[in-house]
């Protein structure tokens, strides 16, 4: 390939952009004659369309097969020229842009000689990289509209009837035996105390009777394989006992059925048969048996139900059934579960029987609830008198590992407090809260509503609840830390307002479908602004609660969102994937396996002892590159190679006695924040010659140690934030193992390791960008230019 | 880090005290509160606002150091080991409260008593 590489070498002058600065003939002069290069023009403005003519003309009189544009950053007009190469018939990826504006002529220009030194220096990079550049087709994957929605609360509704109303072929599956979910269980909603079940309800009832939903209850999804377009779902339907067609929810059976369990709908406030409807409002309407209670189950007996029922529909020979589905999209909807206060022992719960959990006193309020809508003491049945709400229980405590806010509990516990003083006025109702967060649209009126109730505010943590064993009274002790007065008083009821922990199963479910967990064990969006319902798995979505604790405005808005985000993949028909992934030499491939673990995304698998990359999971980032002893994994576009020649090239100038700094920015944070340091005209030290790479995660030890060996004088990694790298948030733990490892062997070659500078840089960080470089430089400039003696030590 | 007690009480405890979101579980938890002058997060409060005369306060030396807030801080900021560190500041500028042989009635005491006593009140 290098043998007939005709290269097109194409200078921008930008109106004096770039010209003002930089000596365009000197440039010109410099790349002439290299080797490769066929032909070298400037021009006023490469962008203007005889400027792009002019590049098409010269591809097909000269028959160029690569081309190199120096203007500005190709996150300007990278898109513009990608796409003139593909019009001129070249692929658009034998193609390098060398930015000599925004990393050049804007950021040196008090000192033109050495800007028109850099910008020659960026072109024979980029000269010497475009030679070794391939080919690379974008892989087209039609899409069709077809979607899986996971799970039947009030997210996977909102979501599931968006996408049917659209069009869209949904199966929404629900493991509980009927939908609804959490939102179901709740009495009112914050802050319009609209009863929760009467603005569900028909919301439930659109789901059932959709033609474009397939409604999948008591149902799990077993297995994911596949990707977007094309993923292959096993569906466990389990079994129900009754049948659901020949069901008319007449309640004979349950009438009879002798075996109770306690009600999961209603916290165990009360019991159900083991023949039973999940509650009054479920949807689907219809009886199942619970084959953990049933005595038939437990003892094989009785079969009662089954003589009773008038339409014949128990059917004890019912099994588990296997459905095969195939999707295009899917939509995780997984929810959340209460936190469990067992955990925390200082307030008793499950030991005082007057301590509930909040959901379980929005099930009490509820007039066809567990207490006929009378709030309780459990002890005894009595009308409790005096409540306490104990906030942030499972909430902001690095104790419990659970350090954020639940977001939902501040208002839910305002809005059971006022219910409270409404049905009895007398009552005394204390909320112990450490900070009241009413942030949402009508939230702080409704706060205020509260205190106008004569709610107590008591801003203290509870820091225990002991029980009058003969009163069954509960004493709850707590520091009002307005006045700094100590707090001791009785209560009849005690109630816990306990934070959103990610539903059971969450993390199980994210194996099958190789999406990522955060540290607080909610599902990751792509990206914490711009992608929120995004995950990095192509075709796969997120929203609600299993994104992160919210309420249910907020869910259904992400709801909605989801099924935009997925229309907008269904609508297009197909899409394209970006070709630049990794990939495994096989020759060198040993087989250790290595990669498998490092890879954040779960693309790497063993194939007959050989590690093959998965193209459809492969974002790209290049993390597992540096892990391979074996050397055996390359990145498509920025191969070893590529970045190697392209460093050697930007040293070829150095000439003893002067200072090299080559600075790797990552594509996404630390090159725009390069680039805003020009459009701010911040000015640096011109001796930084800089190479992008999609993350910095990519760049191995022997990279680093070679910019030393080749001439530089130091080396500077720029990465994205924690956790703001496009990629994954893990590509930062493995740049640190990679500049440790390379720091280690520094030392061991005798070359200071603080010529080596990493530093995170969000892209509004141009400042701190530009001094991380100057501080280099001052430091090498202490220490001197790495003497040939020295760099001949450099093994790599 | 920071600046005057704060950074003192941050070098010698390991401890960030602005960390605390002032919740006052410490407070409520602490056994010795009724004895106390000023209740143990509105100490971690002072330091953080930088004033010094929390030093003065009896607090300190009533604390039992039974590290009931510590376990219970949702922010892990250890206000018992903040409050040690205070006491040593205190003992470094050689301000002791007790001086033991001005007490009398040793003998009856427990002498596991005595030690700790000794050990968190006098030089």
């Amino acid at each position: 390939m290098v043998d007939s590489v005709r290269i097109g070498v194409y200078v921008c002058h930008c109106g004096g952009n770039i010209s003002n600065v930089v000596n365009i003939s000197e440039v010109i002069n410099a790349i002439r004659n290299v080797e490769g290069v066929v032909i070298v023009r400037d021009n006023e403005h490469v962008c203007s369309e005889a400027g792009q003519r002019e590049i098409q003309e010269d591809i097909k009189r000269l028959n160029l097969n690569r081309v190199v544009i120096a203007a500005c950053s190709p996150k300007f007009h990278g898109p513009t020229f990608m796409k003139l190469i593909e019009e001129s018939g070249l692929n658009p990826y034998l193609f390098e842009m060398v930015n000599i504006r925004e990393q050049d002529s804007w950021v040196h220009s008090n000192d033109p000689k050495g800007a028109t030194i850099k910008a020659i220096d960026q072109i024979m990079a980029a000269i010497a990289k475009v030679k070794f550049n391939e080919p690379l087709q974008p892989k087209e994957v039609k899409i069709g509209n077809r979607v899986l929605v996971i799970g039947g609360g009030i997210s996977g509704i909102q979501t599931a009837l968006d996408l049917a109303d659209s069009g869209c072929k949904v199966y929404l599956v629900e493991r509980e035996p009927m939908i609804g979910g959490r939102m179901a269980q709740l009495s009112y909603t914050f802050p319009t105390d609209d009863c929760s079940l009467c603005i569900l309800s028909p919301k439930m009832a659109a789901v059932y009777n959709h033609p474009n939903i397939t409604l999948l209850t008591y149902s799990e999804v077993e297995d994911v394989s596949g990707s977007v377009g094309d993923f292959h779902v096993k569906v466990k339907v389990k079994p129900r006992y009754v049948d659901m067609d020949k069901c008319v929810a007449c309640g004979i059976c349950a009438s009879k059925c002798p075996a109770s369990a306690p009600d999961e709908f209603n916290y165990g406030l009360r019991t159900r048969r083991a023949i039973y409807v999940p509650h009054e409002m479920a949807v689907p309407y219809k009886y199942l048996i619970d084959s953990k209670s049933c005595l038939y189950f437990l003892k094989g007996i009785c079969r009662v139900c089954e003589r009773v029922c008038p339409q014949k529909a128990v059917n004890f020979n019912d099994s588990e059934r296997i459905l095969d589905l195939v999707v295009d999209a899917i939509v995780v909807a997984t929810g959340y579960d209460p936190f469990d206060a067992t955990k925390l022992k200082q307030y008793g719960y499950g030991v005082y029987k007057n301590v509930i959990i909040a959901p379980q006193l929005e099930r009490m309020v509820m007039p066809v609830g567990p207490t006929g809508g009378k709030v309780v003491r459990l002890s005894d049945g009595q009308l409790a008198k005096k409540i306490a709400f104990i906030h942030c229980v499972g909430s902001r405590d690095e104790q419990i590992g659970r350090p954020g806010c639940s977001r939902v509990c501040c208002m839910y516990s305002i809005k059971q407090a006022m219910t409270l003083k409404r049905q009895d006025v007398t009552r005394d109702v204390h909320l112990f809260y450490i900070d009241i967060r009413a942030y949402g649209k009508g939230f702080e009126e409704y706060y205020s509503r509260a205190q106008d109730l004569g709610v107590k505010f008591i801003r203290g943590k509870v820091s225990e609840v002991i029980e009058d064993p003969v009163t069954n009274k509960l004493i709850v002790r707590a520091e009002d830390t307005l006045t700094g007065r100590f707090i001791e008083d009785e209560f009849d009821l005690v109630v816990l307002s306990v934070g959103l922990v990610p539903s059971h199963g969450s993390e199980d479910l994210a194996k099958k479908l190789k999406l990522n967990i955060g540290p607080d064990g909610f599902f990751l969006e792509a990206h914490p602004k711009y992608r929120p319902v995004d995950t990095l798995r192509e075709g796969v979505f997120i929203c609600g609660c299993a994104q992160g604790p919210k309420d249910i405005a907020d869910s259904v808005a992400q709801a909605s969102a989801a099924a935009g985000r997925v229309l907008r993949l269904i609508s297009q028909g197909k899409i394209l994937v970006e070709p630049i992934k990794a990939y495994v030499l096989g020759d060198l491939c040993n087989g250790c396996g290595i990669c498998i673990d490092k890879c954040p995304l779960g693309a790497i698998s063993m194939v007959d002892g050989k590690a093959i990359i998965s193209d459809a999971l492969c974002v790209g980032c290049g993390s597992c590159i540096p892990y391979c002893p074996q050397s055996a994994i390359e990145l498509r576009h920025y191969t070893e190679k590529q970045i190697l020649s392209q460093i050697e090239a930007a040293l070829k100038s150095k000439s003893e006695g002067e200072i090299r700094v080559i600075a790797f920015f990552d594509d996404s944070c630390t090159y725009r924040a390069a680039d805003l340091a020009g459009t701010s005209r911040l000015i640096y030290d011109d001796r930084v010659r800089v190479i992008s790479v999609p993350s910095a995660s990519r760049l191995t030890p022997r990279i680093i140690l070679s910019a030393f060996k080749y001439g530089a004088d130091g080396v500077f990694i720029g990465d994205c934030l924690p956790g703001a790298s496009p990629y994954h948030p893990k590509v930062l733990d493995v740049i640190n193992d990679v500049i440790r490892d390379v720091r280690i062997q520094m030392r061991k070659f005798r070359i200071d390791a603080r010529r080596l500078k990493f530093d995170t840089i969000a892209v509004d960080m141009a400042e701190r960008l530009v001094k991380d470089l100057e501080d280099l430089i001052s430091i090498i400039e202490r220490l001197g230019p790495l003497k040939v003696e020295e760099r001949i030590r450099i093994k790599v | 880090m920071f600046k005057g007690l704060a950074q003192t009480v941050y070098e010698l405890s390991g401890k960030n005290p602005y960390l605390c979101f002032q919740c006052g579980i410490c407070s409520s938890s602490c056994p010795m509160i009724k004895d106390m002058d000023i209740p143990p997060h509105q100490v971690i409060r002072m330091i953080q606002l930088d004033v010094q005369e929390v030093l003065n306060c009896k607090t300190i030396w009533v604390c039992a150091s039974c590290n009931t807030c510590t376990a219970r801080c949702p922010r892990d900021v250890d206000p018992a080991r903040i409050i040690n560190v205070l006491r040593t500041i205190m003992q470094r500028k050689n301000v002791y409260p007790l001086d033991l042989r001005k007490v009398k009635g040793l003998d009856e005491f427990p002498q596991i008593a005595l030690i700790s006593a000794s050990r968190k009140l006098t030089g």
